[in-house]
């Protein structure tokens, strides 16, 4: 049994998972910020549904960097976060012979970002599917296997080719369990690199975070270092739930040492990736290490940002979110997608209708350019946020 | 002949008909009964199967009064929309009935179907009952929903039924992806994805295709061609209205879709041909006597004419009657019984149906997510109505 810790608990996950019919109270979590990762190795392996029914506690990771793995019994190991991916991939697909994969030359090919390079020898080309051009049908097609009781991944090459799927992720994916009344669970996994990349163009820099928001009975996840990326796409593949996994181009080659056991993250939790006073910032994805970047500049400042990777992106952790906010009393909110109809959007307008006594200065959202991400390399820097002007926001809000 | 030996009729001249009309039964024979279908199946790519199909009395009635009991819940349900009591949209099958009898005659409940908003008859052929399926119009608790659907989301899990999709020709990947499913557990079985004939000019329908006869799936698509996608004329739609050979590499069979025999003698042959082959076209020429829902009157885009034609000459139970009653099989007042019965099986539903109370508002948040593993919340911010956070 691992190193378990008193208190954190997650949100009633720990109890639902459990077979009790948990309402959505939750034990309060203290803000501390003291580093601590808690992991839990899974229970009795074996069937899918022996493990659904109760095998996994799911705690995630308070502080998710090195500390996690150098606290790991055995030393853990260094990778890339594509190799923390296809780690979790290969763990599931051993562990449940019902989970397999759909995608554009994820197969022979070994994945355009190597994140499923192997698996097609591993499990063969049943399990590791090349699927043709086509992503509004085998979208589909994996929403009907879901149907069926099937566990499917399905990738997107580009998270912006799934908007040709979006009928079947809208529709089918996010709405069958609602309308079917409860009948048909789809727990379906749809994963892809999205984001602002180095030059790629407009339409192959997309967010669709924004587009996929709305959509009830999706739930998204963005991973943002190896530790959480094999975390959140273990959790995502064994939810019951449709989950969309945001990945994002520029972060498939980040280094970090992971513990060897076996650990998956909540994906409902919000990841505090350093501690502090003055100011919540709330980031996720590649935009994470823009803000660390700034907090850099900012600690020689003498500002002390607390800076949490909210990792969920539907739902919003507003436990951990609320507790920063009502310590700190100022937020920063900072993210790859556009100022309109973004994450950003919704979580200031979230955290206003949840936690406006709180506030000391309005709520500042520093998102992208509503423009078509442009070609030319000044101009694509131009449409993200940078460090520069994080920092220039957090010493307005402090004032 | 061996089917006349079995009949149980009554003589004219013997005795008091109402003491014996209870007395007697209408043939439920399970000798063999051989029938040709009306036309000759085209194909497209495959050895057509034979006109000759083998049935039973007792199977031809059990068309008879499957059938006919779907057409009179179609009426009711046109009925019940006129008074009100089923409102958005609501798509009638009446006319079809011998598509979905007819396939589910020859295939069993390990078999999938899945369909478009057309679906009452065939949630009813997959073994729904009439109380949910009005429970469900009208959007009760007792609907097979639980009332949240609605007329274009019937399910039936346990049956193989996945519904009952709103958006044209987007069941036909999930279709295919229950192939998919029934192949990856080695299943031996198929699945049967119908869809219009509007629908079959979907990109995303090739796209399915296409995978599945790559991958072998034992996917059978199924074009129910009424001939009208709402209100535009197939010839309008369609550069080349053979759908059964829009499969191209694909093999296909043209059927008459308002012949519950050649029905059935398609889809046997069609299974048998997927589980071994891959996927196969069906096309089933039929026809929707009502217009493509109870907002289209179904008579600016076609003839009254044209409509009371294929009453006359192609209606489905019309022609099972004949059959019965050329076989001597029933009398004509047995099966006016049956309709009767019927009748009063379709009204009895219906009152019961109306009795089921409206969902209560808390089932608004339930089966947005699966609860027990993560998430029980409903927006970006967890809030139900307005709960407060702990």
């Amino acid at each position: 049994m691992p190193m378990a810790t008193a208190s954190s608990s997650l949100h009633g996950t720990a109890a639902a998972l459990h077979g009790v019919g948990a309402a959505a109270s939750s034990k309060p979590r203290s803000a501390a910020p003291v580093a601590r990762s808690v992991r839990v190795a899974a229970a009795a392996r074996g069937s899918g549904s022996a493990r659904a029914r109760g095998g996994m506690v799911a705690r995630a990771a308070v502080a998710a960097n090195a500390v996690a793995a150098a606290e790991s019994k055995s030393g853990g190991h260094e990778l890339l976060l594509f190799e923390a991916l296809r780690e979790a991939l290969i763990e599931e697909m051993k562990a449940d012979p019902t989970v397999c994969v759909f995608g554009e030359d994820v197969g022979h090919y070994g994945g355009s970002y190597k994140v499923t390079k192997g698996l097609a020898e591993m499990f063969g080309d049943l399990r590791v599917l090349d699927t043709p051009i086509a992503e509004n049908s085998f979208t589909g097609m994996g929403v009907g296997a879901a149907m069926k009781g099937l566990r499917p991944i399905v990738e997107g090459m580009n998270m912006g080719f799934l908007l040709l799927a979006y009928n079947q992720i809208s529709n089918n994916c996010g709405m069958l369990h609602y309308t079917s009344g409860g009948q048909f669970k789809i727990p379906i996994v749809i994963r892809g690199p999205g984001g602002v990349g180095r030059q790629l163009g407009a339409e192959h820099s997309q967010r669709l975070e924004s587009y996929f928001q709305s959509i009830p009975g999706l739930q998204m996840v963005a991973c943002s270092t190896p530790y959480n990326a094999k975390g959140l796409m273990k959790a995502a593949i064994r939810s019951e739930n449709p989950v969309v996994l945001f990945e994002h181009v520029l972060l498939y080659n980040l280094k970090e040492k992971i513990p060897d056991e076996e650990y998956i993250c909540c994906l409902e939790e919000a990841e505090m990736v350093r501690p502090g006073e003055h100011v919540t910032i709330l980031t996720y994805s590649r935009m994470r290490y823009h803000v660390m970047q700034a907090a850099k500049t900012l600690v020689n400042k003498g500002y002390d940002p607390e800076v949490i990777d909210i990792r969920s992106l539907k739902p919003f952790d507003l436990h951990t979110i609320g507790n920063s906010i009502k310590k700190t009393h100022r937020v920063l909110i900072v993210e790859e997608c556009m100022r309109t109809g973004g994450i950003g959007a919704s979580l200031r307008s979230s955290i206003i209708d949840n936690f406006w006594d709180y506030l000391d200065a309005p709520i500042m959202c520093l998102s992208s350019q509503d423009v078509p991400t442009p070609y030319a390399a000044p101009l694509e820097d131009a449409t993200v946020v940078q460090p520069a002007q994080i920092v220039a926001a957090v010493e307005q809000i402090c004032q | 002949m061996a089917a006349a030996a079995l009949l149980r009729r009554i003589p004219a001249a013997r005795a008091p008909p109402t003491a014996l009309m209870a007395a007697r039964t209408i043939s439920d024979s399970t000798a063999p009964l051989t029938i040709e279908t009306s036309v000759p199946f085209t194909s497209h790519i495959v050895d057509p199967p034979s006109r000759d199909v083998t049935t039973t009395p007792a199977e031809l009635l059990t068309f008879f009064r499957d059938m006919s009991l779907m057409r009179r819940m179609e009426i009711a349900a046109d009925s019940l929309y006129k008074a009100k009591l089923i409102r958005g949209f609501c798509h009638l099958y009446d006319g079809q009935e011998a598509v979905a009898v007819g396939m589910e005659a020859a295939i069993t409940r390990s078999d999938s179907i899945i369909t478009a908003y057309r679906d009452h008859c065939i949630y009813l052929a997959r073994g729904g009952d009439l109380v949910s399926a009005f429970a469900e119009l009208m959007g009760r608790q007792a609907g097979c929903s639980r009332g949240k659907g609605g007329s274009m989301h019937f399910y039936k899990k346990d049956a193989n039924f996945y519904g009952g999709h709103g958006i044209v020709g987007a069941q036909v990947p999930l279709g295919c992806g229950l192939a998919f499913a029934q192949k990856y557990r080695k299943e031996e079985t198929a699945t049967f994805a119908l869809y219009g004939d509007g629908a079959a000019n979907q990109g995303q329908l090739f796209e399915a295709l296409n995978i599945s006869a790559l991958w072998k799936l034992p996917s059978i698509l199924v074009c129910e061609n009424n001939h009208y996608g709402m209100g535009t004329a197939e010839w309008r739609a369609a550069k080349s209205p053979a759908y059964y050979k829009r499969g191209d590499y694909v093999p296909g069979l043209k059927v008459d879709g308002m012949d519950v025999l050649a029905v059935k003698q398609a889809c046997k042959f069609a299974k048998e041909h997927a589980v071994a082959n891959g996927p196969i076209v069906l096309e089933m020429d039929t026809y929707r006597y009502h217009g493509h829902s109870m907002s289209d009157p179904g008579s600016t885009y076609r003839t009254r004419d044209e409509i009371s034609g294929v009453r006359q000459e192609r209606d489905p139970i019309e022609r099972v009657r004949k059959l019965i009653l050329a076989h001597d099989l029933a009398t004509p007042a047995e099966l006016k019984d049956t309709e009767k019965e019927i009748r009063k099986e379709v009204d009895d539903a219906i009152a019961k149906a109306k009795e089921s109370p409206m969902p209560d508002t808390s089932e608004l948040f339930t089966n947005v997510f699966v609860k027990g593993f993560g998430v029980e919340s409903f927006g970006a911010d967890r809030k139900e109505l307005r709960a407060t956070l702990p």
